[in-house]
């Protein structure tokens, strides 16, 4: 494997043609110009903001609500149901199309590529009612701008990111010891003798900050840090609520003083004095600062970069930049671009089915316009966009990719592509724009041997090069 | 507490006596099953069920205290559990579960959990699946290293042997990755395929070993696929639908593999969904709704599986229990035990089995969870000893290695 497929084959999203001669004079060049700058998405696809989606979805739940209470026939109950997802559900299909476009599109697939994993380490997942219409908006709007920022800047932003409060349900949780606690705690219910309501905390988003976003699973703390972190982010909320929830700019991030469990808190053994929202802000920066963080963030990076097993080296490599630099996240993906274990010719990593689309979108240079394609290709291959299903995200590693079944459903999706495959190009002309050196000498003779050019396209596809990275 | 040590002071002779009838039996039966009569289905409940919910202890003084509105009530109250005994009952979602328990088919597990003691999810299910005490970045699970015993210690095995364990999931979950070969199967009807693509493609995988043998595994199983399109056509399609639905597709599909002459006897289904932090809701709600597919997808199996059902046990588990109080946000958090349940035809069931710790407060792990007294892996050695016929030591030092301490429970599985 030649230094510049390396580039765009592995760091990148995969070549569109031209992209192997565009890198080719200095690879790493071209791939450290990627990360300067916010990563701007590529395509002409408009995506409304996280906070008029919020506020339309808040909208049509309550018409839903006052629908179904009037309904008197079935059909009436089912009409009322649909109001709900025709608000949100516009929006996640243009996410999806927004997202496969720009993919497809982008001169810098580097940068891009370093958006989708970010992504997926700051995984949400649309099929949880609370951010219907939202997944797509943490990604657009939270990562895009500082993903060669630093990392600390990059997650406040996502901590505060209405979606990643909604989906951990932060918005709700509630200091046993703040004003609205104390005052429910006043509202007695004598027939239960006990009362009405009692508030407390929620731990996920501190929990999952700790265990998926900075530090990781073993990375030192224990469950007193994780109440206690909960504690520290009360407060932490969405504006536009009803009731308690009132006040704010209605889905915008929203400090909560009323919902806030006041007094100074430990985490991780340093006192946090109390300071409201900034408390919040104080830990979040520490633990970016954590070395736990810094060995965390490089075992992921290579591990998506180079290998399922990342090579130890590396992983220290990238660890020490981020340390020195104090998270400066161009500086940390320097260290990955100087790192030699990158750069071996054999592909490591086998394609997950997103890999897969988007090679295949810029392979055979195709760009998806309606959100239906690219929903079926991801429904197909058992990746639906911004779904992972929890917060750990998407797995990294081949184990979770090559069931048999999911192999069969390449092939499926493969072949489907290549029979719409528009031509204009020899299957030829594309398999050598698409992987360069990388193609085997066996795999153009099975092309050239193939009985439709469409079948030549499924096969070039399908190839061992290709399905890996 | 002392009426429930009382109890299940008693449950446990039951179950004492009951291991000495089936040790009595066993050498002669063991010969007589060689062929792997035993089914097993395990259903992985990913997110961590709240056994509090799914089986609540009524009968517990402070269950009630804790669990606030989220507790489902006594049974006969409105909305109450499906009684089991004077200290458990099942939600009133599970209603199928519940017929079992009466046919004396079902066991529930209480304050049960894997060795695992932090809170993290995805930890927890590496736990749960790699069989070991730790999370281990293992690459295999722990029913794959049990039919790799089985396909070793029965005459039909070898090179070539049929694959004896289905994941029903386009990947294979941790639980079935390993040295021994397992189909995967989707419930998503693959229109028919290019044959001659097929065969090039195997041509251009030659050199592949890697690729080449999954591609030799998706063959196998689309001969499998055909038998089982009876399942795929009632199924509905595995889109964007309800999980509950999905969960009820991969359970027909699962007993329509099974179904086949000399298809695998073993096979693994996951759920997702159970990770209710917020509004988890009561008899009624998020939870429940959870709840009602589940039972809806048992029954189905049940139903599909015909007169394989009575040599079938069903293996529903889940990572790690939830805080036995209710959270500040009408949900429970991350937990240590819970429970589970083994139903089916070959299961001697009609039993809870719990060594009760209590909740009061001087009983919970940590000030907020159900104290563990059973280690999962106890009952996964007996249900693969008793049903599938793999002996102590194969259990002891492959497939279970450092679980001396979680000693096999007995007599779990009819004679």
């Amino acid at each position: 494997m030649l230094q510049s497929e390396i580039a765009v084959l592995r760091f990148g999203l995969g070549a569109r043609p031209g992209d192997l001669a565009a890198a080719a004079s200095d690879p790493r060049a071209w791939l450290r110009a990627q990360t300067l700058g916010p990563a701007e998405r590529a395509g002409v696809t408009v995506l409304g903001p996280s906070n008029e989606i919020f506020e339309a979805v808040l909208a049509a739940r309550a018409q839903r609500r006052e629908e179904r209470q009037e309904a008197a026939t079935p059909e009436a109950v089912k009409a009322a149901a649909a109001i709900l997802r025709e608000a949100y559900q516009p929006h996640y299909r243009a996410q999806v199309l927004a997202r496969a476009q720009s993919a497809a599109l982008t001169m810098r697939p580097f940068g891009e590529r370093l958006v989708h994993f970010w992504a997926n380490h700051f995984a949400v997942s649309a099929d949880k009612g609370a951010i219907h219409g939202l997944a797509g908006t943490l990604e657009n709007e939270a990562i895009r701008p500082h993903v060669n920022g630093r990392f600390v800047q990059l997650l406040t932003a996502v901590e505060q990111h209405p979606a990643m409060i909604a989906f951990l349900d932060n918005q709700y949780s509630v200091g046993a010891d703040s004003p609205a606690a104390r005052r429910a705690a006043l509202r007695f219910d004598a027939s239960a003798d006990r009362p009405k309501r009692r508030f407390g905390i929620n731990e996920n988003l501190a929990r999952e900050i700790l265990e998926l976003h900075t530090l990781g699973v073993g990375g030192g703390y224990r469950q007193e840090d994780v109440t206690s972190f909960a504690q520290i982010l009360t407060g932490w909320s969405i504006g536009g609520g009803r009731g308690r929830l009132a006040g704010g700019d209605p889905g915008k991030f929203y400090f909560r003083g009323e919902l806030h469990e006041p007094g100074a808190k430990m985490l991780l053994g340093k006192r946090y004095a109390e300071r409201g929202q900034a408390e919040g802000e104080a830990a979040l920066a520490d633990l970016a600062a954590h070395p736990s963080t810094a060995r965390f963030l490089a075992t992921k990076l290579v591990r998506h970069f180079v290998s399922d097993d990342p090579p130890p080296e590396a992983v220290e490599r990238l660890a020490r930049a981020y340390q020195k630099s104090g998270g400066d996240l161009p500086q940390v993906y320097a260290a990955l671009i100087e790192s030699p274990e990158a750069w071996e010719p054999r592909p490591r990593k086998f394609k997950t089915p997103e890999d897969f689309v988007f090679s295949t979108l810029r392979a055979l240079d195709l760009t998806p316009s309606t959100p239906q394609e690219v929903i079926h290709a991801f429904e197909l291959m058992g990746q639906r966009q911004y779904t992972p299903g929890s917060p750990a995200g998407w797995a990294d590693t081949a184990a979770s990719w090559d069931g048999s079944d999911a192999l069969m459903h390449r092939v499926l999706w493969a072949s489907q592509t290549a029979d719409r495959y528009p031509g204009g190009t020899s299957p030829e002309d594309v398999a050598g724009a698409a992987l360069g050196a990388v193609l085997r000498p066996e795999t153009r003779t099975a092309m050239h041997r193939a009985s439709s050019g469409p079948q030549a396209l499924a096969l070039l596809l399908m190839s061992p090069e290709f399905q890996r990275r | 507490m002392s009426m429930h040590t009382a109890r299940i002071s008693r449950r446990r002779f039951l179950q004492a006596t009951g291991a000495l009838t089936a040790g009595a039996v066993l050498p002669s039966v063991l010969f007589a099953r060689t062929g792997g009569e035993g089914r097993l289905v395990v259903v992985i409940l990913r997110g961590a069920l709240d056994g509090l919910a799914a089986a609540p202890p009524h009968g517990d003084p402070d269950y009630a205290r804790l669990h606030r509105e989220l507790a489902i009530a006594p049974p006969g109250s409105a909305d109450g559990a499906l009684g089991l005994d004077a200290t458990f009952g099942l939600h009133p979602g599970l209603p199928f579960l519940h017929e079992r328990y009466a046919a004396d088919e079902l066991i529930v597990f209480h304050a049960v959990a894997s060795p695992y003691r932090d809170r993290s999810h995805f930890d927890g299910q590496n736990v749960l699946e790699n069989g070991y005490r730790l999370p281990l970045g293992s690459a295999d699970g722990w029913l794959n290293r049990a039919i790799g015993a089985l396909r070793t210690s029965t005459s039909s095995a070898g090179v070539g042997a049929p694959e004896r364990a289905v994941a029903i999931a386009q990947n294979v979950p941790l639980i079935l990755r390993g040295d021994a070969p397992v189909l995967s199967k989707s419930p998503m009807a693959a229109p028919d395929m290019d044959e001659e693509l097929i065969a090039r493609l195997q041509d251009l995988y030659s050199k592949d070993d890697w690729l080449s043998a999954r591609l030799s595994e998706a063959l196998q199983s689309e001969h499998v696929g055909d038998a089982s399109n009876d399942a795929q056509a009632s199924a509905p399609m595995m889109t964007s639908g309800q999980g509950a639905d999905r969960t009820t597709a991969a359970a027909r599909m699962a007993a329509a593999v099974m179904r086949i002459e000399g298809g695998p006897e073993v096979a693994v289904l996951e759920a997702t969904g159970w990770d209710t932090h917020a509004n988890q809701g009561g008899a009624k709600g998020a939870l429940a709704q959870r709840l009602h597919g589940l039972d809806a997808a048992l029954r189905a199996l049940g139903s599909d599986l015909g007169p394989l059902w009575s040599r079938t046990a069903v293996l529903v588990v889940t990572e790690f229990g939830r805080t036995a109080a209710m959270n500040g946000t009408r949900g429970t958090d991350h937990g240590t035990a819970g429970c589970a349940f083994l139903v089916g035809g070959a299961v001697r069931g009609g039993r809870v089995i719990a060594d009760w710790p209590g909740l009061g407060a001087a009983s919970l792990l940590d000030d907020r969870d159900l104290k563990p007294t059973l280690d999962l892996r106890s009952v996964f050695k007996a249900v693969l000893g008793e049903h599938l016929r793999i002996d102590a030591k194969t259990l002891a030092t492959r497939v279970f290695p450092d679980s001396t301490q979680a000693r096999t429970l007995e007599g779990l599985i009819r004679a």
